[in-house]
């Protein structure tokens, strides 16, 4: 009796510190935020000390431009960053997905760029891109041609290079993995039908990689929205707001401005725009094992 | 099949000539900036050829340094004690979330229980909020609400033993640092070891159930021997986040706890940036990431697709 009481209570135990470390440090301060988020709060004071303004923070935000460009960048960002990723990556692994030597020591040295600090990311960037003393421009000028400012007239261009750089070799390794899974007979069948390199790509390859790439689109592009540290040591958001993306404001609305009432409801905003997305990610597994399901059945009741 | 090899086209050991070049050229070039003098960097002596110097390193590690380098006044920068903040923090936050995370995985994957969806699916979403989105209510909260009042009995212990003014609060102590960067990490961790937990066959864990193991023995007898690399897996990646995050470390640690991505960005945001120097500190803020890489790369790549395609 006592053993299965013991029992019983096992997974609740194993859960237990999760669960509360989960609890005070990621729950409750998201709900302190969006009960910060209704007062006009200042880092001087305490929440409780903040005067209570209902909905103010966030209709102010709704009708500042500047939060409305700085949402533009991120969305842009985030789009080109996405879009560029997926078909480099992609596109490397259906080229590089053959029988060749050393292909760990090449998987290992594409991952290097992702494991290193994004400050450090930002700091290199920072210096190859530099004016004068910056690798590109000095590489330019030795071929004769004109300097080319980056992180000024072209810095979302710039950042999103750089984070093209960074993260690509995630979308590589990724697509490599689900092209390395592929049913070998499927593509057995194909060749032995004739298909050419290219038919084999688009009719067989893609098709059945699509349920991966779909699920790495997504994690990138939810990811492509924490991005602050490369831009920040890169370009602080300037010139303007040209490269201040939406992490970046918060921060700088919380620190600088030190409206953290002001920052608590952008916060807000960002976070139920990177919830509609996971909940789209969500509703696509559960679509996707359905149709699974479903397939398994049918061959079943054919057999 | 596999042991012959189809002759490769040229063009193609070019193109990844090419892309290797490309990523890793950056690295390169930080590391032999790093070696090289300000005045080499700007006036453009270009290239490879030049005469390495380790005077930046001395000037970036000063304050831990055993002999005073004689082209140094004044030491500036305090690189070796951010650098050993920084170790401190990663180095517990990877333990604790590991330790914290296995468990919780173990118990997700093994046993239904009430509330089990709910936990899943919460794991999940709190896999996608930014640091940017915590940065606000961890500031207020730390600094504000997990304090201990200095006139309580513990309280009051602690600031007669490390001196002080006011509450004692999370914000400016490692552990604050810590308690946030576990919170942060426990869900990706969660999610990964799930997916090697659910590999281990349940038979094995029953046979040892029925030579009458209790729960925790099975869980750190059996359980853990055989998720080693996905443990390996999640401490890389755990290391790497405690490692390398700066915006909520900023906020949070004050004159003596800051880590070195702290460091690395108020030297940058300076007008006159030394490049040399500031290259040397981020060589030496990369080097644990690459080690790891070099040396765990399977384990990286079987979590990172772990993650994303069994997920």
């Amino acid at each position: 009796m006592r053993i299965a009481q013991a029992n019983r209570m096992t997974p609740y135990l194993f859960m237990a510190p999760a669960a509360i470390i989960m609890a005070i440090a990621l729950m409750y301060p998201l709900g302190y935020m969006m009960w910060g988020s209704l007062r006009d709060w200042d880092p001087t004071q305490t929440i409780g000390e903040a005067e209570f303004v209902g909905l103010r923070n966030y209709v102010t935000l709704w009708n500042d431009p500047n939060f409305w460009e700085s949402l533009t960048v991120t969305l842009k960002f985030a789009f080109f960053v996405v879009t560029f990723e997926m078909v480099i990556g992609v596109g490397l692994a259906l080229l590089l997905d053959r029988d060749i030597r050393g292909m760990s020591i090449l998987r290992t040295l594409f991952i290097l760029p992702m494991m290193i600090a994004p400050v450090v990311v930002g700091l290199m960037w920072r210096y190859m891109y530099h004016p004068t003393i910056g690798t590109f421009n000095r590489f330019l000028e030795s071929i004769g041609l004109e300097r080319v400012d980056w992180l000024g007239n072209h810095a979302l261009m710039s950042i999103i290079i750089a984070d093209i750089w960074q993260w690509t070799p995630f979308i590589f390794i990724l697509a490599l993995a689900a092209l390395q899974s592929l049913p070998r007979s499927a593509l057995e069948a194909a060749r032995i039908d004739g298909a050419t390199g290219w038919q084999q790509i688009i009719h067989i390859k893609l098709p059945l990689m699509m349920p991966v790439l779909i699920v790495t689109a997504l994690l990138r592009l939810i990811d492509a929205f924490k991005v602050l540290e490369v831009i920040l040591v890169m370009t602080e958001g300037g010139p303007g707001l040209s490269t201040e993306i939406l992490a970046l404001r918060i921060s700088r609305t919380a620190t600088e401005f030190r409206e953290l009432g002001v920052a608590a409801a952008m916060s807000n905003y960002l976070l139920i725009l990177l919830l509609l997305l996971t909940v789209a990610m969500f509703a696509f597994n559960r679509w996707q094992e359905i149709r699974a399901a479903r397939q398994k059945m049918a061959v079943e009741e054919e057999e | 099949m596999s042991t012959v090899r189809q002759k490769q086209n040229p063009a193609f050991y070019a193109l990844i000539a090419v892309l290797v070049f490309m990523s890793i050229g950056p690295v390169v070039l930080m590391f032999a900036n790093s070696f090289k003098l300000d005045v080499d960097i700007i006036s453009g002596t270009s290239g490879m050829i030049f005469l390495p110097t380790i005077r930046n390193y001395e000037q970036a590690l000063c304050d831990v340094l055993w002999y005073e380098p004689d082209h140094l006044d004044f030491c500036s920068l305090k690189f070796g004690g951010a650098f050993i903040n920084s170790l401190i923090i990663a180095l517990i936050s990877t333990v604790l979330t590991l330790v914290i995370g296995c468990m919780a995985a173990y118990a997700l994957v093994r046993f239904r229980f009430m509330g089990r969806d709910t936990v899943s699916l919460s794991t999940l979403m709190v896999r996608m909020v930014p640091p940017a989105v915590l940065l606000v209510p961890v500031f207020g909260l730390w600094n504000n609400e997990f304090c201990i009042g200095k006139t309580t009995l513990v309280g009051g212990w602690i600031r007669d033993m490390f001196g002080g003014r006011g509450d004692v609060c999370l914000a400016g102590t490692h552990s604050g640092i810590i308690l946030i960067y576990v919170a942060m990490n426990l869900p990706f961790v969660i999610w990964i070891l799930q997916s090697f937990i659910v590999q281990v066959p349940r038979s094995l864990e029953e046979a040892a159930r029925v030579d009458g193991a209790g729960p925790f023995q099975v869980f750190f007898k059996i359980v853990l021997p055989l998720i080693k690399p996905g443990l390996a897996a999640a401490a890389i990646f755990t290391f790497r986040i405690a490692w390398n995050e700066y915006l909520l470390a900023s906020a949070l640690s004050d004159r003596d706890t800051k880590t070195v991505p702290i460091l690395i960005v108020n030297n940058m945001s300076e007008f006159n940036v030394e490049w040399g120097v500031i290259m040397a500190t981020g060589m030496l803020l990369a080097i644990p990431p690459i080690i790891f890489t070099l040396l765990a790369s399977r384990q990286i790549i079987t979590g990172m697709t772990a993650g994303a395609v069994k997920g």
